[in-house]
């Protein structure tokens, strides 16, 4: 038997597979979009076929990071803001694993801010997903790095004098090479979407709009919103670079006043993800590190280097 | 004195090749057979300002920088253009060799570039009278003018070796030999004639001095290598295939040498946006299977508090280093301090379950960088090195054959797919990774990508699903579960008296604890009160979390009084040895060091002998003495 016999197993995989069972109910509100993505998510890996074991999800804090405690594949729930240096380390330590991080925006867009330009720039094989319901649920309604201009909460009780951060924008300005928002209320592309991000090659990142019914009744739910890819009104070249952010530009604008525009924005294919480009140097193995470990085959002895010194 | 030691220092402006030509002259007289010690003295900014190695060279082991030095090299400052030129930092003009002056002892030697200091600049150090005074031997050359008959203005400092070659009786083949493995073409032929010239020069003078190279012979090829490659070559020999950093000195040369060498070994480095992210990245790859670590300084290690408080918390194995400089804040970046160990303890929130070592030098640094994988991979949880600027870039010879070492491919506590089919499922299939019985408190794990193994890790306290659980009872299992590795933990490290070193005669009136760095000086310090007709015995202490009590405890009760030596100004390690222990607060005295400059053995030896006449002074202004509360 090998080290890593869960990966690349050929075989039908069914959604219900991605039920822990384990834990039997979500915490989050009725009505929360949260769901949506949890449900995207079980789809699209079904869709392309990744089994549970073969898949680790890295969330950080808040409502939308219990998402792995109901997503039952391998899964690691850590710290305020922190999924992505953890998810990168994954990945790069084992590139046969899917690597999926998730957050909210106060985490990805608020105290992860740094780690989000840089994994995007780095260009990382993996997909991010941050649910962005523009404000900061668990902690019970304060304003987040999304919510609107004069949006009033307890901590910003004259209103929010702050212009929201534009997360397409900055994903695609930093490096990321497939940008894309969707809505909880539009499960059919919201799972396509999560598919497509999975499966590329190089730094996906997902701005997925879910509602949060109980602290931001205010915020739009996100409908009606346009996909604007099935849409005559809007056409652009999603592989432009200037292109997309133009478009991108748009729709950050839009969102504020009230038309959500959801699809993908950037795709850009055939950019080595960083983890391919340090192979390519020599400076990373294509094998799992943990593998060597379980073959204990040769191994390099520092009295090699040790020598240079005498 | 109890050994015949030479201390050669150079001194200049960085920039001058003060670095690499120190340790070349280590290297040249550990080939000759001796036992050499460098200690290392830099400001914080790249090029210019005043700067010095010594290297001290000895027929015995040499276990600290000793008192003093005896031989100056004071190489001009390479920004002086001319003479006339006000130099880079300013007009000091005389710096190399006015600050060094104070500390050589008597009939040491002074060779100062005559080519870059005039006679009337001399003339106002004074420097004929003081030499007088202390028998001190003036060699006024010009370094520069030979440097540039046959090369450059910067090959002062071979010129300078040349003529320390000749006046210690040093045989220059072995600069020859050292400077043709580092160099080539031109260059290395300029030098040897640099070199040649200012060694036959010098060979023409009247000596007046009586200094001269120990005789030595050590035993089997040596290697000159200091804390930070002690550190890397363990970690790499104990399977370490993973780091990820940001610089900050002095953990910087540690993350270099790794970053250097792992991609060779089959290891990925990565230095990433800053220091909260790189423990992150570490957690990953350790999640994954790797084993990884990562580091940083004071400042660096503060924003590690999170990433530890979520390896404790998640049972996630890693191994931290935190490289020690005066704090707080970015305090003196390029000088040594103990200043961070209830910083390294108690950071991060809650009930912290960690395991910290503090080295005393490089082969510790070497065996307890095993030793911290070994302890954080078994038991699931971070360990720390503490060390600190003096050990990271002191080099000293350690026998290449102490590094002949088997590795250590094993990955721990995580299950093979077959043993994780054996172990404990929930009905819905995920695996129990965190279930309660298991022995010495540990989980066995599985690792993303095996079959059978899938499971959530969490920073909440979860139960034994890896699920979030607030339950009471299950909360006080967890944590006593997660304390319960404590007690196998000291028992394992428990005997191995790298960790907990005692020195000197069994019977000792009085003590010394020291821990980290300082105990070699220490322990060079108790030699010289013994040979002197003391009874003194010292503790060093690698060990600290889990603490060594019974050890401590013993150390402690076999002495009328213990001195705690450190270098930080609230005695923060004799603080923890009265936590623990919760008593001696009579029997403890401090003697405190934190000016910037390591501990030198006459301070200490000072100390021991005040506190045996019953005086209870600091030996000198650069150290303080804080009495035994029962005083």
């Amino acid at each position: 038997m090998s080290t890593f016999s869960a990966i690349d197993q050929d075989r039908e995989i069914d959604r219900e597979e991605f039920t822990p069972g384990v834990e039997p109910q979500p915490t989050w509100c009725p009505g929360c979009g949260d769901f949506a993505v949890l449900k995207a998510l079980k789809g699209a890996m079904a869709d392309i076929g990744r089994s549970p074991e073969e898949v680790l999800t890295v969330t950080g804090i808040g409502c939308s990071s219990k998402l792995n405690s109901y997503f039952g594949s391998y899964g690691f729930h850590t710290i305020h803001g922190r999924p992505l240096p953890v998810a990168r380390a994954a990945k790069l330590a084992n590139p046969d694993l899917e690597v999926v991080a998730a957050g909210g925006d106060g985490d990805g867009y608020g105290i992860g801010a740094n780690h989000f330009l840089h994994s995007a720039r780095e260009n990382h094989d993996m997909t991010y997903i941050v649910f962005n319901n523009e404000i900061f649920g668990l902690t019970k309604g304060q304003t987040s790095p999304t919510s609107p201009m004069g949006h009033t909460s307890k901590t910003q009780p004259s209103g929010n004098a702050k212009s929201p951060i534009r997360p397409l924008s900055l994903a695609l300005t930093a490096g990321a090479t497939y940008v894309a928002r969707t809505a909880a209320t539009n499960p059919r592309q919201a799972q396509e979407i999560v598919a497509e991000a999975i499966e590329h090659d190089g730094f996906a990142h997902i701005d997925f709009l879910t509602q949060c019914p109980t602290w931001n009744k205010d915020a739009k739910s996100y409908v009606p919103y346009t996909d604007v890819q099935d849409s005559d009104e809007y056409d652009f070249d999603v592989s432009d670079h200037g292109e997309a952010n133009a478009m991108m530009r748009t729709v950050e604008d839009k969102l504020y006043e009230g038309e959500i525009l959801t699809g993908r924005f950037y795709v850009e294919d055939g950019r080595p993800s960083y983890g391919q480009k340090k192979r390519e140097q020599g400076e990373m193995p294509a094998e799992p590190l943990a593998q060597r470990y379980f073959e204990d085959g040769e191994w390099e002895r520092s009295i090699d280097f040790v020598k240079k010194h005498t | 004195m109890t050994q015949d030691d030479l201390v050669w220092r150079i001194a200049g402006g960085s920039g001058d090749g003060i670095d690499s030509t120190s340790r070349n002259f280590a290297k040249a007289l550990m080939r000759a057979g001796l036992h050499v010690f460098t200690h290392r003295h830099y400001p914080s900014r790249i090029r210019g300002g005043h700067t010095y190695v010594e290297v001290r060279a000895s027929d015995e082991p040499v276990r600290s920088r000793g008192d003093g030095y005896n031989v100056l090299l004071a190489l001009g400052d390479s920004f002086a253009r001319s003479t006339e030129d006000e130099a880079y930092y300013g007009n000091e003009k005389l710096k190399p060799l006015a600050e060094n002056l104070d500390e050589l002892r008597e009939g040491g030697i002074v060779i100062y570039d005559e080519g870059m200091l005039d006679e009337d600049d001399v003339a106002d150090l004074d420097l004929e009278t003081r030499a007088e005074e202390n028998d001190w031997h003036l060699y006024p050359t010009d370094l520069r003018g030979i440097a540039r008959e046959h090369g450059r203005d910067v090959m002062r400092n071979t010129a300078g070796v040349g003529v320390t070659a000749a006046l210690l009786g040093i045989d220059p083949s072995y600069f020859e030999t050292l400077m043709g493995e580092s160099m080539d073409g031109d260059i290395l032929d300029a030098n040897l004639d640099v070199l040649s010239d200012a060694y036959e020069q010098t060979q023409e003078w009247e000596f007046t001095h009586d200094l001269e190279v120990p005789d030595g012979e050590t035993e089997g090829e040596q290697a000159l290598l200091n804390g930070s490659q002690g550190i890397a070559y363990g970690a790499i020999d104990e399977g370490c295939r993973f780091i990820a950093g940001y610089p900050m000195t002095p953990w910087t040369e540690v993350f270099s040498i790794m970053s250097k060498h792992l991609p060779k070994v089959g290891g990925i480095a990565e230095q990433v946006e800053d220091e909260i992210a790189a423990a992150a990245l570490a957690l990953g790859a350790s999640h994954t299977g790797a084993k990884a670590m990562s580091g940083s300084s004071g400042g660096g290690f503060s924003l590690m508090s999170e990433p530890l408080g979520l390896a404790e918390m998640s049972e996630t194995p890693v191994v931290l280093l935190e490289a020690q400089r005066a704090g707080p804040s970015t305090g003196m970046p390029t000088k040594p301090e103990q200043s961070d160990l209830e910083h390294v303890l108690y950071t991060s929130q809650g009930d912290s379950t960690r395991v910290v070592f503090a080295p005393a030098n490089a082969e510790e640094c070497y065996e307890q960088t095993r030793r911290a994988f070994e302890v954080a991979y078994e038991y699931q949880l971070p360990a720390i090195i503490m060390y600190d600027q003096k050990l990271e870039g002191e080099l000293r010879n350690v026998p290449v054959e102490f590094f002949d070492r088997e590795t250590h491919p094993d990955p721990g506590t995580i299950l093979s797919e077959d043993e994780i089919a054996e172990a404990a499922h929930h009905a819905s299939g995920t695996f129990a990774r965190f279930k309660r019985d298991a022995e010495k408190g540990i989980s066995p794990r599985s690792v993303p990508g095996q079959k059978g193994g899938r499971h959530l890790t969490s920073g909440n306290e979860t139960n034994e699903w890896g699920h979030i659980c607030e339950d009471p009872e299950n909360r006080k299992d967890q944590v006593d579960r997660r304390f319960s590795k404590f007690e196998h933990i000291a028992e394992d490290l428990a005997g191995d008296e790298s960790l907990v070193t005692r020195h000197g005669p069994a019977d000792a009136d009085y003590g010394v604890i020291t821990w980290g760095s300082q105990q070699g000086t220490v322990f060079e310090a108790v030699d010289r009160l013994n040979a002197d007709g003391q009874s003194v015995a010292a503790l060093g202490v690698s060990q600290i979390k889990p603490f060594p009590a019974p050890e401590i405890e013993a150390f402690i009760e076999g002495v009328d009084e213990v001195v705690v030596v450190e270098m930080n100004a609230s005695g923060q390690f004799k603080g923890l040895v009265q936590k623990e222990l919760g008593a001696y607060g009579e029997k403890l005295s401090s003697l405190l060091k934190y000016n910037g400059n390591p501990f030198e053995p006459r301070e200490i030896v000072e100390a021991v002998e005040n506190t045996a006449a019953g005086d209870r002074d600091a030996p000198d202004d650069a150290t303080t003495f804080v009495p035994a509360t029962g005083d």
